[in-house]
């Protein structure tokens, strides 16, 4: 079956042993050493890591359109803020009456704003398993739609990465509205607990952080499996030579539209899991420069290798929170030098470092190799 | 020269001086005997004095009555001289002479003794005061008079006007002033034939009186001033219109500036240079830069940012394109990566460099202002100029591209790279050239921009998403696409504004440019030609 074969790759079980290993040496550090031990991890360091963890997921989701499919998506962020406003719904029905109003229905917000009953797309979020099903649908419908326009009338290239930074460009705007009934600028936050577990206890944190590393196995074995099999040779045939794959009988738009949202559904799922960590989400995480920030992991740990996406997210982001630490001025100089060096002399990443091009199937593959052929 | 021809002339000259002196002697013992008839006559009589003033046509007249309503005509108590009171907080108030108007220093304010005003006598020195304007030679101070009179007409006023209007030369202060009166007649006396004056004005004054009207129990002012009201809605739709299309133009000129050099080089190159929009700010800065070098000059420093601002953004642009573009040639994704870093080290640098926060640039005096096409419709100058300049910069590069040899060359390479270097045309050359050139316009953006919007580190994201949606929409590589885009999306903008609010109008162009995609992939006008599906 498609999705035990990655199980038995030698690259994919070292992945998720780095990863299981990982996750259990912070957890142990984290519930058995003394707090005053040099060892200690504590649970602000295991939030961190949860987030790094989120970003690393949608930075495989990335990978694996534009990795495996050529499509340059700047528009991730707003899947991965959709997920996160899904979550963030029911996360706000949970506050319940504790909020400031104390109103039991009506989050702060929508008092403040003198609305009288929750609008109709709230109805339902204080449901677990109905939130959690609209984590996955609500940016997969948006991507089939959006996809399946634009893949239907064979919009490609850089026209695509332009609309799709359009994409999560007016929605950013649109969630800025307070009259959208999203929070408007300051978005959803103050939020309680989570399945019954408060969130601000550091066991909750810890379930979290483990919840985040599972789900990053689990997305990162579904994309494994999905670019190893038949549907994933198409693609990765899309990628490079999009008209001779048509040529050759494929419905390149179907491949296109289904790989597209099996990522966007990805991200929603980790931006689903970052909310809660973070304690907020607003528009801010559809602004175009996320998105674009989100490719430059991808980038810089290696394009179409998925493992390099994960190297990539939290090196990034390791060096964000280290930067704005010590130098918040330097962030951005770090980051954009970090765009222009990877993209002139770093075009495989830090995986086309660590491994040597040509041993691995599709390292060979490459589309720069392609396209100066072409 | 004899010695008595010498003294002859000096006596002369004595005589002359001694002369003029005179008469401005008696002049001025006129003129302080109407003041002092003024301020010495009680309360009732008071109103002729202001009349024999306002009728004296002393240039002077005016400026007396004035601070007289405004309680600052007075008189030095020991030496009796009429003075003006120009600043009186304090112990001290600083006064000029009201007969030659010498500044006199400050003198302390118990020496100074007012000539007061009443409350009737103030109210009715307001129309007063404007009859005199009226009267006033200049015939531009007469027109102003008679438009600020519309809906302050007393009925004092109401009874000498038509004697004014007798005596008008000018049709448009006559057209004023008949509007005025007209006004007037129907809001105090319901009067249905001065309806008929006011149908088609657009005056808002005029409107309330209609309104009013139209709210009286008279059957036949109702009928006449509903269909007045009729008359003028239509008017004003039509100049709202008109309105509406110079501010999407205006908006679409700026759309266009900023999208054209983008247009040009990702054209020629296939590359989408998202730094594109710091080059624009680059541009305002350089505006800003010329202005602090200038003090003083802020006219000279705009039009000399011109060429600066070129200079410098296609400068940077060359620069990007020597270390960066070149290295990326055939891959176009990684080419819009690494210029968005670009563009972030470029924000950041002015962000260190100058300020995080925003810069002002001075509008010249020549710029500032607006001119008025009727009482509804006013443009406003340095949006007219903005235009204007989108236009011209648009004619220099279709010029460029039409009529000189790099034009043709780079529409060689545009419609077909490996064809245009075959036949000799070296393709390098051609980008850096292409690359100055849109980076230099992007530079022109930003010295227009800096007269509209602030100039402030993130001035070039604002635009970024905005031009390319210009670009994809109008079609790579064709100018005309391009500006008619630019124009479009601009003016669709700007209708969508009054119903839908700023940023839902923006989320709807946007959401459309996505829907128009699908449907036409190329945008407007596709490039034609065998190298088109590359």
């Amino acid at each position: 079956m498609w999705l035990t074969r990655p199980l038995q790759e030698r690259s994919t079980r070292i992945f998720l042993g780095v990863l299981f290993a990982a996750l259990a040496i912070v957890s142990v550090l984290h519930v058995f050493m003394p707090q005053d031990s040099a060892l200690y991890v504590s649970a602000y360091t295991v939030t961190l890591l949860g987030k790094y963890l989120c970003y690393a997921l949608l930075a495989v989701a990335v990978d694996l359109v534009w990795g495996y499919l050529g499509i340059l998506s700047l528009g991730h962020g707003a899947f991965f803020a959709l997920g996160g406003y899904a979550m963030g719904m029911y996360l706000m029905r949970q506050i319940g009456d504790r909020g400031v109003y104390g109103d039991p229905i009506l989050p702060d917000f929508m008092v403040f704003l003198n609305w009288q009953e929750l609008p109709w797309y709230w109805l339902g979020f204080d449901m677990a398993w109905f939130a959690f099903i609209m984590v996955l649908l609500a940016p997969g419908l948006l991507a089939l739609v959006f996809g399946f326009l634009a893949f239907r009338s064979r919009v490609t290239g850089v026209y695509l990465s332009i609309i799709t930074q359009a994409l999560t460009f007016a929605l950013m705007l649109a969630f800025f509205r307070n009259e959208m009934g999203f929070g408007g600028n300051n978005g959803l936050t103050d939020f309680k607990d989570i399945l019954g577990f408060d969130l601000r206890t550091d066991a909750t944190r810890l379930g979290l952080f483990i919840a985040t590393g599972i789900a990053l196995a689990i997305g990162y074995v579904i994309c494994r499996g999905i670019v190893t099999s038949k549907l994933g040779r198409v693609s990765v045939a899309c990628r490079d030579a999009e008209a001779r794959t048509r040529f050759l009988g494929y419905r390149v738009e179907r491949v296109q539209l289904f790989v597209f949202v099996v990522s966007a559904m990805l991200a929603g799922v980790a931006g689903a899991l970052y909310v809660p960590q973070v304690g907020i989400i607003n528009p801010s995480e559809f602004s175009p420069l996320f998105s674009i920030e989100i490719v430059v992991w991808v980038a810089l740990g290696g394009r179409a290798t998925l493992y390099g996406a994960v190297i990539g997210a939290i090196l990034v982001n390791y060096g964000k929170t280290v930067f704005t630490g010590i130098m918040p001025d330097a962030w951005l100089f770090a980051l954009g030098g970090l765009f222009v060096l990877v993209t002139v002399f770093l075009p495989k990443g830090i995986a086309g470092l660590l491994f040597k091009p040509g041993k691995s199937r599709d390292a060979s593959n490459t589309p720069s190799a392609q396209e100066a052929a072409a | 020269m004899s010695t008595s021809k010498l003294l002859g002339r000096a006596l002369f000259a004595c005589f002359l001086l001694w002369a003029g002196d005179l008469l401005a002697q008696t002049e001025d013992a006129e003129a302080h005997q109407l003041l002092t008839v003024l301020a010495e006559s009680s309360s009732t009589q008071k109103k002729a004095a202001v009349l024999q003033i306002a009728g004296s046509g002393d240039v002077r007249s005016r400026g007396w009555l004035e601070s007289f309503a405004n309680n600052k005509l007075g008189r030095i108590e020991s030496s009796g001289q009429f003075i003006i009171v120009l600043e009186n907080r304090g112990r001290n108030w600083t006064v000029e002479s009201a007969l030659t108007g010498e500044n006199l220093g400050e003198i302390s304010r118990r020496d100074i003794d007012t000539v007061r005003v009443n409350n009737a006598l103030r109210n009715e020195l307001e129309g007063i005061l404007s009859v005199i304007d009226l009267k006033s030679p200049e015939e531009h101070s007469r027109l102003t008079a008679a438009r600020a009179l519309k809906g302050s007409v007393d009925g004092t006023l109401a009874e000498r006007l038509p004697e004014l209007m007798n005596d008008e030369k000018s049709d448009a202060v006559r057209a004023a002033l008949t509007e005025a009166l007209a006004i007037y007649k129907v809001e105090e006396q319901g009067d249905v034939a001065a309806v008929a004056t006011l149908s088609g004005s657009l005056n808002s004054e005029a409107r309330a009186a209609l309104q009013q009207a139209m709210r009286s129990d008279d059957a036949a002012l109702v009928a006449a001033a509903t269909e007045a009201m009729a008359s003028i809605e239509q008017k004003l739709t039509l100049n709202r219109a008109a309105e509406t299309l110079y501010f999407g133009l205006s908006l679409g000129s700026v759309l266009v500036l900023a999208a054209i050099g983008l247009a040009i080089t990702f054209g020629v190159m296939g590359v989408i240079n998202m730094a594109h929009g710091e080059l624009m700010m680059l541009g305002a800065y350089t505006t800003w830069g010329m202005q602090q070098l200038m003090p003083g000059q802020p006219g000279l420093a705009l039009i000399l940012s011109i060429p600066a601002g070129f200079l410098v953004a296609a400068l940077a642009g060359v620069a990007i394109e020597r270390t960066v573009i070149q290295h990326l040639k055939g891959r176009p994704l990684e080419t819009l990566l690494a210029t968005f870093g670009v563009s972030l080290i470029l924000q950041q640098l002015v962000r260190t460099v100058i300020s995080p926060l925003n810069r002002t640039v001075i509008t010249p005096d020549w710029m500032s202002g607006s001119v008025m096409i009727n009482e509804a419709l006013s443009l406003t100058l340095n949006r007219l100029y903005v235009i204007g300049f989108a236009l011209v910069v648009f004619a220099g590069l279709m010029l460029i591209m039409r009529k000189t040899r790099l034009g043709l060359e780079v529409r060689a390479v545009t419609q077909n790279r490996a064809m245009a270097r075959s036949m000799g045309i070296k393709a390098t050359k051609v980008d850096i050239l292409t690359f100055a050139l849109g980076s230099g316009v992007a530079g022109l953006a930003g010295v227009a921009l800096s007269q509209i919007t602030n100039v402030g580190p993130n001035l070039g994201q604002a635009y970024i998403i905005d031009s390319f949606m210009v670009v994809v929409f109008g079609g790579v590589g064709n100018l005309w696409g391009t500006l008619l885009a630019g124009m479009a999306l601009g003016t669709i903008n700007q209708l969508l504004e009054p119903w839908a609010g700023a940023v839902l109008a923006k989320i709807l162009v946007l959401v459309f440019i996505i829907l128009f995609i699908q449907k036409r992939p190329r945008g407007l006008f596709p490039q034609k030609g065998r190298a088109a599906e590359g």
